[in-house]
């Protein structure tokens, strides 16, 4: 199942640095994976949170986070902001049973554009192992459960 | 027959805290016996489910509904009720947001029912275990099904107002009394549908009387172990305090009495995830920029999923964890 399954990963991208990293990667035609959409921010510290609960939600398998390297945020200490909130979301997620392993931070300036490449492959193939998420199906197929628990189960 | 308007109030999966924060709003309680006729209310009056079957539609003018949809049987009152009444209110954090009740949404419901017939301290020699039909010379008898994952009202029918608060705080229900009489008599006009009642519009710091300058913490503290300090924000102290992101209404009364708000008024205005929002705040407060760091101060909270969902994890945008949504699909279906 999970050989043709292809991930669907949201990827928040910081308007100064990785956004134009992914633009560097488009222009030099790098070849890296297809299965980010990204969404641009002007700056990793616009990320809230509720936007990667929200794509996990509705339907993605994975979601990426990209900032300016430390140091670098042209908002002086904002992505070391996303750092927290990204280590914190990670704990709550394990908490709710997701591999927290399935939301990534990565550091590229603008220049980096072979590494936001093989960054954006390598998680997606991290993804791919992992398999689908399916949180939005599984919601909407719940159906009721008619025997709680197995008598001859349990006693077995 | 009288011609006053219909009441009625119902308890879904609940812990009674709500019927008990209705009756505490003490001699008020006469106004709405004096305004309403009371036709459904079990933890106050016997009343047969076939008597509101048989009641007309939008026949109940106001329906406070209480406690998360748990079970079919729950599902399906609170689909009869949103039929009959006119006025249906989610009134108390389980039916707004699933409450405690709701945190049942980190397990499969199989193994809450295995825990609850197989604890250590359950007599169960021969591993009895209730089946939801079971035939007696009389016929066949029912218990309700439980649900995969407990939902929020407005996840089953249609709402027409929200009322927080795990209960509700007597004040605010008075005050919701009071309008509502208003109301009937002419003298005051209903909120527009879906409004947030009996809370307020901002958040538990905005009410709260601690002062606070800039929060930047070096560690997380529990309050048993440590000498508060009476005037200042708990959470600047380090103490994981919810205020934040959730709505006020109470007068910030736990802050006031020395503990830290857990959350039970749920969301703040415009909050979509009310977890989310905790997580930027608290993020926001430590004072570290090395991942090593960060991970060492988020060590002292110790369990930031229950910390952050206590209350508002059936009405999160995730819902229930993966234990809960994979239940179905990873467990055999026997019939025994
Ligand atoms: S964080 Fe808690 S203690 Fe601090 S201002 Fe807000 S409600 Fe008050
Ligand atoms: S301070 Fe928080 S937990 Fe305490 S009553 Fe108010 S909303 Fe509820
Ligand atoms: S400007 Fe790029 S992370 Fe802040």
């Amino acid at each position: 199942m999970t050989e043709n399954f292809e991930p669907t990963i949201i990827g928040f991208t910081c308007n100064w640095c990785s956004y134009r990293a992914a633009d560097l990667a488009g222009t030099a035609r790098m070849k890296y994976a297809p299965n980010v959409r990204l969404i641009r921010l002007m700056c990793s510290g616009r990320l809230d949170p509720t936007f990667v609960l929200r794509a996990l939600s509705s339907g993605a398998d994975g979601v990426m986070i990209t900032g300016c390297h430390p140091g670098e945020c042209h908002y002086i200490e904002q992505n070391y902001k996303a750092l927290r909130r990204y280590l914190l979301l990670k704990r709550v997620l394990k908490g709710l049973g997701i591999e927290p392993e399935r939301v990534k931070l990565i550091w590229a300036s603008a220049a980096e554009g072979a590494k936001f490449a093989s960054e954006t492959t390598a998680f997606v193939e991290e993804i791919r192992k992992l398999g689908p998420l399916n949180w939005g199906k599984a919601r909407d197929q719940l159906p009721v459960i008619s025997e709680p628990i197995q008598r001859e189960e349990v006693a077995a | 027959m009288t011609a006053k308007p219909k009441f009625a109030m119902y308890w879904a999966a609940s812990c009674g805290g709500c019927e008990i924060a209705v009756l505490n709003i003490h001699e008020k309680i006469l106004d709405v016996d004096a305004n309403f006729d009371v036709v459904f209310w079990p933890v106050a009056m016997d009343a047969k489910y076939k008597d509101v079957e048989a009641m007309e539609d939008g026949s109940i003018l106001l329906t406070l509904f209480n406690g998360g949809i748990r079970n079919d049987e729950n599902e399906h009152i609170a689909k009869l009720l949103r039929k009959k009444s006119k006025i249906l209110v989610a009134f108390g954090s389980c039916a707004n947001e699933g409450c405690i009740p709701g945190l049942a949404n980190l397990s499969d419901s199989r193994e809450i029912v295995h825990t609850a017939f197989n604890t250590i301290s359950t007599d169960n020699p021969n591993q009895i275990y209730p089946r939801t039909a079971f035939d007696v010379p009389e016929g066949e008898i029912h218990i309700p099904n439980i649900l995969p994952v407990l939902k929020t009202l407005d996840q089953v029918v249609d709402v027409d107002y929200y009322m927080p608060g795990c209960p509700p705080e007597s004040h605010q229900i008075a005050a919701v009394i009071d309008l509502v009489v208003q109301v009937l008599q002419g003298k005051a006009e209903l909120p527009p549908k879906g409004t947030v009642i009996g809370a307020g519009n901002s958040t538990v710091c905005d009410e709260c009387k601690r002062t606070r300058n800039v929060k930047v913490i070096k560690s997380f503290e529990r309050i048993y172990n440590m000498q508060i300090d009476p005037a200042l924000c708990l959470l600047e102290q380090g103490i994981p305090c919810n205020g934040p992101a959730t709505r006020s209404g109470c007068n910030a009364r736990c802050p006031a009495a020395g503990a830290q708000c857990i959350g039970c008024y749920g969301p703040a205005e415009g909050v979509l995830d009310y977890g989310a929002r905790l997580i930027s705040a608290f993020a926001s407060v430590l004072d570290a920029k090395e991942p090593e760091e960060i991970d060492h101060i988020l060590d002292g909270l110790v369990d930031p999923t229950g910390q952050f969902y206590r209350f508002n994890l059936a009405g999160s945008l995730l819902k229930a964890g993966v234990p809960a949504w994979k239940a179905e699909s990873t467990h055999e279906k026997e019939k025994v």
